[in-house]
């Protein structure tokens, strides 16, 4: 019973870190059809960048700030001087995202060598929450409120604000987003600031479970990618239903079968593209 | 139409040519290792072209028949006591099955959704091979000496290897370029181009791109095999999205749709990359920047992105007749 428990909140921490990451690649993807194989380099690049501001003196919760700043400048910078010059041509814009992906993470191994770094957890945060015979690490929780409060949030940007009309119409149809006077030139470098930022902070919030390594890029990209397909393109529930799915199966699938915990995953896409292959809540085909 | 394929055929005579005559040239096994590798990643590369070049479909996920043909190669031959041909044809056989699975789910989607659904399916690959260490021995790879001895010829010589592995290269250059002249083939470029129109002719589009889907797996799975022989090891970064990656980058460097486009891109990359390597061990990079660079500087490929700036550089000293001339000609290939 224990280990169920334990388990299910471990899968709901990693999915959580699974949706900070994914609703931005989704958000990015739906409305202006680039998918950012940079975002995993994202991720990693901002777990690191909060580490040297931790070791320069900033706290965990500057360090997050940090993190989330520097990567969308990055991301401003990359969308207003490449993305933006291929606009129209969305596999250009695929090649020069995983060109972007690979200097960086050769960039990380360069400046922060080939070890793996632990990110100290923030002390307020530390210990174990006690229930019964229970005990599971604090930090966790935290970081399944966070994904929860950012869910709400970005719910509330989406359904209830000028901004997220704009976006929704955008991921709708982009022509007659355009044709209504909507100003993609505004609208797309926010989204993909806005991505960015996540990416980043999350990799910093991640630091503490996952630890930062060369490679964690690419571990967490494919990631992005099956629950964007599993719950569907431009979908913010999609995104939060499918990273929950993949963060259960992955971590009951690492407790369970370790071998063949990355097995599993084909499960959900065999199911999903088979089904149902415009994903569990999206409304066009990936 | 009837010119340009004899240019490429004496082209691919002179080009054959020179292969066979290269051991001759170069007596140095490291050269002729090289060689080896080039021909390699041509078949790879080719093999990914078939669906980039003449299918309109990205594939981030091509390591995927590489490495698993790779693996099942040398596990069965070390672990399983299978003899060297019985493991190639099992290897090759159960990695073209893989593509069957593969194309039919990857196919759900096309365009971004295509990319995405190969590179996810490689990476769960790729994780597969890192963390079942008691079959795939993790990190550590597989290995073991596996070339065969074909007719007592003795394959741990390298010329011999090479020889090899170019037998190969002439076939899958041979039956690609069939295939491509195929109606298949056609119906695949067709289906490209415009694949509403061809499902309103009666193409079953999807059938025409899943048959070229498992037809490209099978010649990755071939150069799979022929990796297993030259390396006799393989490890996690065979299936790695960078092999995958790398491969595009031949075929994009080459000139995508073009029947050696990928023979050309997988030769400039093998040997950048040795030559890199050579001095520095920032290949993932380079490997990033040169995606980059072509992206926005040539996006057509380097093969006729050069020919395009020798003709600008031929254009713009004079605006006479005698420049336009030979530019025109041009043209026929």
């Amino acid at each position: 019973m224990n280990f169920w428990v334990i388990q299910g909140l471990n899968g709901l921490a990693f999915g959580s870190l699974l949706f900070i990451l994914a609703s931005g690649f989704s958000l990015i993807f739906g409305l202006m059809r680039i998918v950012n194989l940079s975002h995993g380099a994202y991720f990693m690049l901002g777990a690191y960048v909060g580490i040297s501001a931790m070791a320069a003196g900033a706290s965990f919760w500057t360090a997050i700030l940090i993190g989330g700043v520097a990567i969308a400048v990055l991301g401003a910078v990359i969308e207003r001087l490449i993305l933006r010059r291929l606009t129209g041509q969305p596999l250009a814009q695929v090649l020069v995202t995983l060109g972007i992906a690979f200097i960086i993470a050769d960039a990380c191994v360069w400046i922060w060598t080939g070890d793996p770094r632990p990110v100290p957890m923030p002390r307020e945060l530390a210990g174990a929450f006690r229930i019964h015979q229970l005990a599971f690490p604090i930090y966790r929780l935290f970081v399944i409120g966070v994904a929860f409060t950012l869910a709400a949030a970005l719910w509330f940007l989406l359904e209830r604000t000028r901004l997220g009309a704009m976006i929704r119409a955008g991921v709708d149809d982009l022509n007659m987003a355009r044709a209504m006077g909507i100003r993609t030139s505004v609208l797309f470098p926010v989204v993909f600031c806005l991505g960015s930022a996540l990416a980043g902070a999350g990799g910093v919030l991640a630091g503490p479970i996952l630890s930062v390594y060369p490679g964690l890029d690419t571990d967490m990209l494919p990631l992005a990618l099956v629950v964007v397909i599993l719950g569907g393109v431009g979908s913010l529930l999609g995104a939060f239903i499918g990273s929950l799915i993949i963060g259960f199966i992955y971590s009951y699938g690492q407790a369970l079968f370790p071998d063949l915990a990355y097995m599993i995953l084909f499960l959900p896409m065999v199911l999903v593209l088979t089904l149902r292959p415009t994903g569990l809540f999206g409304r066009q085909a990936i | 139409m009837i010119r340009a394929s004899r240019q490429q055929a004496v082209l691919a005579l002179v080009a054959i040519a020179a292969l066979l005559a290269m051991p001759w040239l170069v007596t140095s096994d490291y050269y002729i290792n090289i060689a080896t590798q080039i021909v390699i990643a041509a078949i790879l590369a080719m093999s990914l072209n078939v669906l980039v070049g003449f299918g309109g479909m990205i594939s981030l996920g091509h390591a995927s028949y590489l490495g698993v043909a790779a693996y099942l190669t040398i596990y069965l031959s070390t672990h399983a006591g299978v003899g060297a041909l019985g493991s190639a044809l099992i290897a090759i056989g159960a990695t073209t099955l893989l593509a069957m699975l593969f194309g039919y789910l990857a196919l759900r989607a096309s365009g971004l959704g295509f990319l995405m659904i190969t590179l996810a399916l490689g990476q769960i690959l790729w994780g597969i091979a890192y963390r079942w260490a008691s079959l795939t021995g993790g990190d550590n790879g597989l290995g073991g000496p596996i070339r065969p001895r074909p007719f007592g010829i003795d394959l741990m010589n390298p010329t011999a290897f090479f020889y090899f592995t170019l037998i190969f290269l002439v076939l899958a250059v041979w039956l690609i370029s069939r295939f491509v002249q195929s109606g298949l083939g056609q119906s695949l470029q067709g289906a490209r181009d415009q694949p509403r129109r061809m499902r309103a002719l009666g193409y079953n589009v999807w059938l025409i791109q899943w048959l070229s889907f498992v037809f490209a797996g099978f010649w990755g799975a071939i150069a799979g095999m022929l990796y297993a022989y030259y390396h006799q090891f393989v490890s996690p970064q065979a299936l790695h999205l960078t092999t995958s990656a790398e491969t595009l980058l031949m075929v994009v460097a080459g000139g995508t749709g073009t029947l050696f486009g990928p023979v050309v891109g997988a030769a400039l990359v093998v040997i950048l990359k040795n030559v890199v390597s050579a001095y520095i061990t920032r290949w993932l990079m380079l490997l990033g920047v040169v995606f980059v660079a072509i992206v926005l500087f040539m996006p057509e490929g380097i093969v006729p992105g050069l020919r395009r700036l020798r003709e600008t550089m031929k254009m713009r000293p004079a605006s006479s007749a005698e420049a336009s001339l030979p530019a025109a000609e041009e043209r026929t290939t």
